[in-house]
């Protein structure tokens, strides 16, 4: 292993600099409104189509429709983001519109100072896009707004269950353990999971939580940063019986989330294995990963199922959003802008084009296929939404939740253990 | 005043030779020169090494989310945090753990293939180029290509399988106790040809009469490469043994791409949970302080490295004053 330059160290340290010499030239300098000719710097991950052509039609016919706003876009890896960003907001010219998944996150970055509040310019359409929409708030002001949300549920092979004599999707936690035994059976992997990536395996924990707690357990506890109803122990213990059947394809630890024909992904797109529980994007996914032209018509979707005895609702849904976030150098210009993404023709191209699930209700008319309808109904009527946790949480904490489960499924660590690892991350423990 | 100083002068013999004359402080021409073809690359230096140095050992005192003023003032919280983590903890030991096996298995397959492809056979030139080729990719590359052919039922597992090795397919990537080592694998790969191009330059400097006169004393080929090859390439190994163990303690791409560090942190490295802490995590301070420490192993272990064991090699290579 040899010449390998300094890069991970030097990196870091370099990355550093700007940061330093822009914290000189200040955060503090008030906000200007600039009125009259505008350039807004659009930071957005459509990297690739549907949404980067959709994002291309927005700049133009924006423009079009407001000669006064230039919009400038930039995409970027979405891997990019959680560096760019930081760098960026200390930097002296921060994007004055950037991609914002809200929440814990997005309240790290408020602490910036750089950041627009667009409570009020947004109080007059804000209601109709969507439930997730307040997670783009911190302490109770808007910095953000979706264009897109995602709900998370269990993505099927109507083929494969069909071949092991699976004649409805599993309601209930015993008919799903029932559906992984008769997949089993058959021979055929019963469930994918991108191990590797971590916050795939998050996904389970998070929606035993939320059928283990009550929905005032968990805003509660999202609120104080703190794991201390026994539900959540519960809800570790629920994963780790569900790990017990062992339901997931092989080396499932190592398989990433949705890179290549090996991913979890991959593996539903060509029948290798036979459900994933993932988001509404996961269509999306799987079609750039297989040849198969008639994968749409061969998966289903269904909620996650009801666990006997919880204190949760078993329709509540895990999900959250894809949106952006206003700097205050244009904020005015930049929350118009907002509001155009929410409109029904920007929101119906979206829907149309397989790129998520709009916010705006009028656009859901046009979704591409049945059944991410089928999820946008059953998202949209959940009577609770809960935003992933390591979205909710402040990042370091999310994180350790993600890395605590994640050794879970890799035969190491308690239900007591998760608990632990989220209280001790938000005691800022390592 | 001044009688007492001349006979001293006077005893100086004039034509007293070179070690005065050399460190004569150079003319303001000289000096000028130096500045210019210096000033540069010190700036260079000093603004993106040194002074982000400084800037993250200030940094790694603080607890500060990378956004916002540092008023948070911890001290050596941080250091301490890190090394009572056992994540931290484990990292170090994955670090020492490849770059210990670098020594004991890939120097000796360095100096074995070197020597093999030393020797005067049918398609030499095509099989060091062979040897090379994985050195030339990118690490990027290199983790991309290993993913994929270590996936499960991958190219891998079908090769032991066709040559009725079945028993030997493991989980690669996805099992805690073999993942580190599955790594180290695939860095072998990788940069085993750079070794052996290192040590076949250092073969050549073995003077053919040094071989011949061994082998009229009658030496065989081992006593000759034991006694005669060996202690002639030991500049090249011990530069090898310096560039691998500084490799080591910074493993970073590799690890990333393949594993990010899983599963369940078994292939943790210093550098990838700097990352994760710094950058995923909006835990800038930290980060800077796990950045320091990784920063203080290398760089103690390159001044005790260069002090004990580099000393003989580069004795009278450092340059002098330009005089």
């Amino acid at each position: 292993m040899f010449v390998k330059r300094r890069i991970p160290v030097l990196a870091a340290l370099v990355a550093i600099v700007p940061l330093a010499l822009s914290a000189c030239s200040g955060g503090s300098d008030t906000p200007a409104q600039p009125s009259g000719p505008v350039t807004l710097t659009w930071w957005h991950n459509g990297t690739t189509d549907p949404i980067k052509s959709i994002w291309e039609k927005v700049v133009a016919d924006y423009h079009q429709a407001h000669p006064d706003v230039t919009l400038k876009a930039q995409p970027l890896q979405n891997e990019d983001f959680p560096t760019k960003v930081p760098l960026a907001l200390q930097g002296a010219q921060p994007p004055d519109v950037y991609q914002s998944w809200g929440a814990g996150e997005l309240a790290s970055q408020v602490t910036s100072g750089k950041l627009a509040d667009i409570t009020d310019a947004t109080k007059p359409w804000i209601s109709g896009t969507g439930k997730f929409a307040e997670s783009w708030q911190v302490d109770g002001k808007q910095y953000g707004v979706p264009f897109e949300q995602h709900f998370v549920g269990f993505w099927y092979r109507k083929d494969l269950f069909q071949q092991a004599g699976i004649t409805t999707p599993p309601k209930t936690m015993d008919e799903l353990n029932a559906a992984v035994t008769q997949l089993k059976a058959k021979n055929i992997a019963p469930i994918s999971v991108g191990g590797k990536d971590r916050w795939p395996d998050a996904f389970y924990f998070n929606y035993f939580a939320v059928r283990e707690c009550s929905a005032d357990v968990l805003k509660q506890s999202v609120k104080a940063v703190k794991l201390e109803d026994p539900c959540w122990t519960k809800a570790g213990q629920d994963l780790k019986s569900f790990l017990a059947t062992q339901p997931f394809q092989t080396g499932f630890a190592g398989t990433p989330a949705q890179q290549g024909a090996g991913s979890s992904a991959g593996l539903v797109a060509n029948g290798k294995a036979a459900m994933e529980l993932q988001g509404d994007w996961e269509p999306g996914t799987m079609s750039a990963l297989t040849d198969d032209k008639q994968l749409d018509s061969k998966i289903g979707w269904f909620p996650f199922p009801s666990v006997a005895g919880g204190r949760g609702d078993p329709a509540a849904v895990l999900g959250g959003g894809d949106g952006f976030a206003c700097t205050s150098r244009a904020s005015k210009a930049c929350a118009d802008f907002l509001q155009y993404l929410n409109t029904e023709p920007v929101q119906t191209q979206l829907a149309a084009k397989g790129a998520g699930l709009p916010v705006n209700s009028a656009a859901a008319k046009s979704l591409k296929t049945d059944t991410l309808k089928q999820v946008y109904d059953y998202g949209v009527k959940a009577p609770y939404l809960q935003m992933y946790f390591d979205k909710a949480f402040p990042t370091a904490v999310g994180a350790a939740l993600n890395d605590a489960v994640a050794n879970m499924f890799a035969g190491q660590g308690t239900p007591e253990g998760i608990v632990a690892a989220v209280n001790q991350a938000a005691a800022g423990n390592k | 005043m001044t009688t007492a100083a001349t006979p001293v002068r006077k005893a100086t013999p004039p034509s007293a030779p070179a070690a005065g004359a050399r460190v004569k402080r150079p003319g303001l021409g000289k000096r000028l020169e130096l500045a210019l073809l210096l000033g540069p690359a010190l700036l260079v230096f000093v603004g993106f090494v040194l002074v982000p140095i400084g800037i993250a050992g200030f940094y790694s005192l603080f607890k500060w989310n990378g956004f916002g003023p540092l008023d948070d003032f911890i001290g050596f919280d941080n250091y301490v945090d890190a090394f009572s983590g056992t994540v931290f903890q484990g990292a170090i030991v994955h670090n020492l753990i490849i770059a210990g096996l670098s020594i004991v298995v890939q120097l000796p397959l360095s100096i074995g293939l070197a020597m093999l492809l030393n020797r005067k056979l049918r398609g030499r030139a095509v099989l060091r180029a062979l040897v090379f080729a994985p050195y030339v990719l990118s690490e990027a590359i290199t983790a991309v290509i290993w993913v994929l052919m270590l996936q499960p039922g991958g190219f891998a597992d079908q090769v032991l399988k066709g040559a009725g090795l079945g028993g030997l397919v493991h989980q690669w990537l996805a099992d805690p106790g073999i993942v580190l080592y599955t790594l180290f694998a695939v860095i072998t790969w990788k940069y085993v040809g750079f070794g052996i191009i290192l040590l076949l330059a250092g073969l050549q400097g073995v003077p053919a009469e040094l071989r011949e006169a061994a082998a009229l004393d009658g030496a065989s080929a081992w006593q000759t490469t034991r006694h005669v090859v060996l202690p002639l390439l030991g500049p090249t190994i011990r530069i090898w043994i310096f560039l691998s163990v500084i490799g080591s303690l910074q493993l970073f791409d590799v690890v990333w791409i393949m594993t990010l560090g899983g599963p369940a942190n078994a292939s943790t490295t210093m550098a990838t949970y700097l990352v994760d802490h710094g950058f995923k995590r909006y835990e800038f301070g930290f980060g800077s302080a796990v950045a320091v420490i990784l920063f203080v192993i290398c760089f103690v272990f390159a001044l005790l490295y260069q002090r004990f064991a580099l000393r003989r090699d580069t004795e009278g290579a450092l340059t002098r004053m330009v005089g």
